[in-house]
């Protein structure tokens, strides 16, 4: 990227590409140079942990999957070699490659450069780069991976011994205000750490493993339980202390001082140290900041207005991941989501002028064709070719009925592979498919356009789960995991060749959007879909706009909540492409995606909506405390309204001699195993403002972890200088509250264990605010149901992938955002509203959708018309229509999700489910039955 | 960018739109290809737009390709 001119609606951007020295229209990724190539280099993608060549392919599953030249190719240093060119037999090398610059015209811009880790030697204190044995935990991360230096067994890098003895070191580069590190936490480590551990654990069950930490910070959707699991493995210790590696023994081992209230000062020896490293930003920050003229924060990630958080200060420049600031998969997911929605709100006017469709050659049909089934065993790197013996489950497969072809795979999913898959299909005139790899949850959509690439109808297609179903599980034993390859690639070589193909429908799309909720999240989703062209149906169960934001003064990061709840509802009211229903409620919903009708009772009567997507933007509500006195003493609150009482001036809280504040209450416990996320911040916030109007009053804040992830560590470190108190406990020795009588009047005592001090301290509080837990909307179940939306373990709504499809529901065609997911913070709620807008437009900007061919039928010559399918059904597709020959069930197969209950209910076996029919299924377990069966017929066939 | 000059802009694209472009034309250019820049640009590329994605290195899947697994469903990370 070189140059920027224009503005927003008309950026011309000059942009430098780099020469590869790789033609890549001729380079079929097949590494013979990679091979033949003599200059040795660190291979940047493992982290320097093993050595590449200066031509080489950037990782095994890189898309473009083609090699590329870098800086330390002997010819471009020195003029000398050129060994690959003279062994490419496809002649792609190419040395006369320049520089190109070209020049792009565009409407928007999205930056989303993401993070760089932190490097511990710009402090100097962790003997990084000094002693063989600390690591980072990028580092570490490719220790682990079958892809990486040692092929996912984890060594060493002094003499490549397993470690047994592991020590991991939170917040190195984060939290601290050492010269050479960051005050901000990097809000990531803590959890990634639990994940280290976890997977240590699984490579090798006798790992000791210790985690010197600060706070644990727990705070995401299910982070808790994940840190509980981790911390309930054998020999896995969670110690509380910073400590400083002291050097190494002459084994190499690496020596670490620490401290802990019960035992001092000690050292320990272990045999690898992995650094949690941290976020800073990206290498190219300052660089893309002029470049494009926008603005810096101070600790040089990308500025945002907590109220527009995608929006650089460049109008129709907006950025997208961890560029704004430490942040973990899923909410980088849901910002470029929402950053394409601001993107689409400023370009809606030519949306579809330039895009263009994927075609696929026509269908041949192959129904009268006997079946010729190739079979594809994927290594999956070593996740799957470490446990099982591939070559032999091939050589297994190429005996089995019907099989003409079979072969092995590195990584079928990567793309030349499925290139590959689709011309051998077509050489060998291939009818049936079977990949043996992984769960067909990801990765089945990519191999069918594989068999429409071939011509073949998608449905001849069967993945074989050898790795989740297989390696995985069976890491231990190979022998018997290679047998069990050999009995999943059978079965489904059996039901592969009584595939049908089948026909997807096409629906078409109603162009409005159902939004339910109409608080921040509700409103701000609203509004982005609106602006980018569609007609909105706003329905809020209260009396107005706003939500529990409306409760809301301040925030941390500054932004004036109650105006900007004011102007969002003032825009929704005004926009014409939004109607809003307030005392709402839903009273049925039925339908599907592009085609939903949802009756609604509200103000303005009863409605019905047809939409083509549905946005759950419900909120939460807020634990009421049946603990710590309150409801019985008028000096004890929740956080909120301890908020509500400052804003409005109490005197009774103003003048308080001491505020205590204990967080916690009502999550992170037995019946609530999560954090609510929001508390901790809350609290500071709180206390700063306390502090501020009356410096003199005692602000005590008793925690567990203090959970002030990212820029708002700055604001707890800020809060612990200006004098407020914050004393940890631990759970099991919680605060106790008691009301005394002292001199005649009743004092408000709370007594807590610190274990720092290891004393046990009492307060006397004038006020007490409880950080009451964030827990689901008592109407979640409800709608739930109504949506047939699934909900988690926690009550929240539960997206379709924790990662990858952050804000929308396995449900297609409706989304989530805001608190009904999970507790979050205003700017990550607005971000997610975005985000979801963003997933809607995408959905209705088509005039169709796809749905699935995997079906339901009925056999109507069988079907008795009892409807006890009609009972089984979840998703009201089935219906009794009367025909001459009686009462007969009909499925509706746009609203059919073929989940085949009604397969199991049918008393006459009138309900097919297609895709799995009884013969297909039966035909899968006749042949893991029968293993012998099928090697007689597999002589026969020989 | 507030909403006032917000209402402008989108006019300012309007008036924009109506000259068609040269073959260096596109709606939106995406700076980065990890898996927001990745997700960015196959969000506006299915609501219709026509989408640059660039990136410094000489393959997509930035710092996420380079993970083993990912918390908290130990998830594969390709």
């Amino acid at each position: 990227m070189d140059r920027v001119a224009g503005e927003a609606g008309d950026f011309t951007v000059t942009l430098l590409r780099k020469p590869r020295y790789v033609l890549e229209e001729k380079c079929t990724g097949c590494t013979t140079c990679v091979e033949y190539c003599p200059a040795l280099c660190p291979d940047a993608f493992n982290q320097g942990l093993s050595q590449s060549k200066a031509i080489h392919i950037h990782y095994a599953q890189a898309i473009p999957l083609i090699a590329y030249i870098d800086d330390s190719c002997l010819y471009l240093k020195e003029r000398k070699c050129r060994i690959c060119e003279a062994v490419c037999k496809n002649r792609a090398i190419d040395f006369r490659q320049k520089p190109e610059t070209l020049a792009v015209n565009v409407g928007a811009v999205i930056l989303a450069p993401g993070f760089e880790p932190y490097d511990p030697r710009e402090s100097g204190r962790y003997g990084y780069g000094r002693l063989a044995n600390v690591v980072t935990s990028m580092d570490f991360e490719r220790l682990m991976c079958a892809t990486g230096p040692t092929e996912g067994e984890i060594r060493r890098p002094s003499d490549g011994r397993p470690p047994r003895r592991i020590a991991w070191v939170q917040c190195v580069g984060s939290r601290r205000v050492t010269p050479g590190e960051n005050r901000y936490c990097s809000a990531v480590c803590c959890t990634y750490t639990q994940k280290q551990v976890i997977l240590t654990k699984d490579h090798d069950p006798e790992a000791a493993c210790t985690i010197f930490h600060n706070d644990v910070r727990s705070f995401g959707k299910d982070f808790e339980r994940f840190c509980e699991r981790a911390a309930r493995l054998p020999d896995v210790r969670f110690i509380r202390s910073y400590v400083s590696i002291v050097g190494e023994t002459a084994g190499s081992n690496v020596v670490v001082r620490y401290a802990t209230a019960s035992e001092g000062v000690r050292e320990e020896e272990f045999d690898l140290v992995v650094l949690s490293v941290g976020m800073k930003p990206p290498a190219e920050a300052a660089r893309l900041a002029e470049r494009f003229g926008i603005a810096l924060d101070p600790s040089g990630f990308c500025r945002v207005d907590p109220a527009h958080p995608l929006q650089t200060s460049r109008p129709g420049v907006f950025v997208s991941g961890a560029f704004a600031g430490p942040m973990d998969i899923p909410e980088s997911v849901f910002a470029a989501s929402g950053a394409g929605a601001r993107c689409g709100e400023l370009l809606s006017r030519r949306r579809g002028r330039l895009a263009r469709e994927r075609v696929f050659p026509p269908e041949k049909d192959v129904a009268a064709e006997e079946p010729r089934v190739g079979v594809f065993v994927c290594h999956c790197g070593a996740n799957i070719g470490r446990v099982v013996d591939v070559p032999a489950t091939v050589e297994y497969a190429r005996g089995l009925p019907h099989v003409v072809y079979a072969q092995e795979q590195l990584f079928s999913c990567a793309t030349n592979c499925a290139k590959e898959i689709t011309a051998i299909a077509r050489e060998k005139g291939l009818n049936r498919l079977v990949v043996a790899a992984c769960s067909p949850r990801t990765l089945e959509p990519l191999f069918r356009d594989t068999l429409r690439e071939a011509g073949l109808n998608p449905y001849f297609f069967e993945m074989a789960n050898i790795r989740e179903h297989c390696s995985w599980v069976h890491s231990l034993e190979k022998d018997a995991a290679t047998r069990k390859a050999r009995d999943i690639v059978r079965m489904s070589v059996a039901r592969a060749s009584r595939l049908e193909p089948l026909k997807e429908f096409t629906l078409p799309v109603h162009k409005a959007a159902l939004v339910l909720g109409g608080g921040v999240a509700g409103m701000t989703c609203a509004l982005s879909i609106a602006a980018q062209g569609h007609l909105v149906h706003l329905v809020e169960r209260g009396e107005d706009l706003g939500g529990l934001a409306r409760r809301l003064h301040t925030s941390l990061d500054g932004m004036d909540i109650p105006a900007r709840v004011r102007d969002l509802a003032e825009r929704v009211y005004a926009n014409p492409r939004i109607r809003v229903y307030t005392r709402a409620r839903v009273v049925s919903a039925e339908g599907y995606i592009g085609n939903f009708l949802t009756r609604i009772a509200s103000d303005r009567g009863e409605s019905e909506i047809r939409h083509g997507a549905t946005v759950i933007a419900t909120g939460a509500d807020l634990y009421r405390p049946a603990e710590y006195r309150y409801g019985q003493d008028g000096r004890v609150l929740t956080l909120l309204e301890l908020e509500e009482a400052i804003a409005r001036g109490e005197e009774r809280v103003l003048g308080a001699g001491r505020t205590v504040m204990i967080q916690c209450v009502g999550c992170r416990n037995a019946e609530r195993t999560y954090c609510s996320r929001i508390c901790c911040s809350a609290a500071v916030k709180n206390a700063r403002r306390l502090k501020e109007l009356n410096p003199a009053m005692d602000v005590c804040i008793l925690y567990r972890d203090m959970m002030t992830y990212g820029f708002r560590e700055e604001a707890y470190r800020e809060a612990a200088e200006r004098g407020v108190r914050f004393i940890r406990f631990e759970p099991e020795r919680p605060p106790r509250v008691e009301a005394v009588a002292e001199g005649g009047a009743s004092v408000l005592r709370v007594v807590v264990d610190d274990p720092v001090l290891g004393r046990t301290l009492a307060m006397d509080a004038g006020v007490l605010a409880l950080a009451a837990a964030v827990v689901p909307a008592a109407d979640a179940p409800e709608i739930a149901g109504l949506f047939k939306v699934a909900l988690g373990p926690d009550g929240f709504f539960k997206e379709a992938h924790v990662k990858l499809r952050p804000v929308e529901f396995a449900t297609d065609g409706v989304f989530l955002c805001g608190q009904a997911h999970y507790p979050k913070h205003l700017p990550e709620t607005i971000k997610q509203a975005y985000g979801a807008a963003g997933r809607v437009a995408a959905l209705l900007a088509n005039d169709t959708v796809v749905a699935s061919g995997a079906v339901c039928e009925v056999l109507e010559r069988r079907c008795i018309g009892c409807g006890s399918c009609i009972a089984a059904c979840t998703y009201g597709a089935i219906r009794i229509s009367e025909t001459k020959a009686g009462p007969k069930a009909a499925v509706n197969p746009v609203l059919c999700k073929g989940d085949g209950l009604c397969n199991a209910k049918c008393p006459t076996g009138a309900i097919v489910l297609k895709h799995f029919t009884d013969e297909e299924l039966a035909s899968q377990i006749d042949a893991a039955a029968d293993a012998a069966a099928s090697e007689t017929l597999n002589r026969k066939a020989g | 960018m507030n909403q006032e000059n917000g209402s402008a802009l989108t006019e300012t694209v309007r008036l924009l739109c109506r000259t068609p472009g040269g073959p260096r034309f596109g709606d939106v250019l995406v700076v980065g290809g990890g898996i927001s820049g990745i997700q960015a640009s196959l969000d506006l590329a299915s609501a219709g737009f026509k989408v640059y994605l660039i990136d410094r290195g000489p393959a997509i899947g930035g710092r996420m390709a380079q993970l083993d697994k990912t918390f908290p469903t130990n998830d594969c990370s390709m």
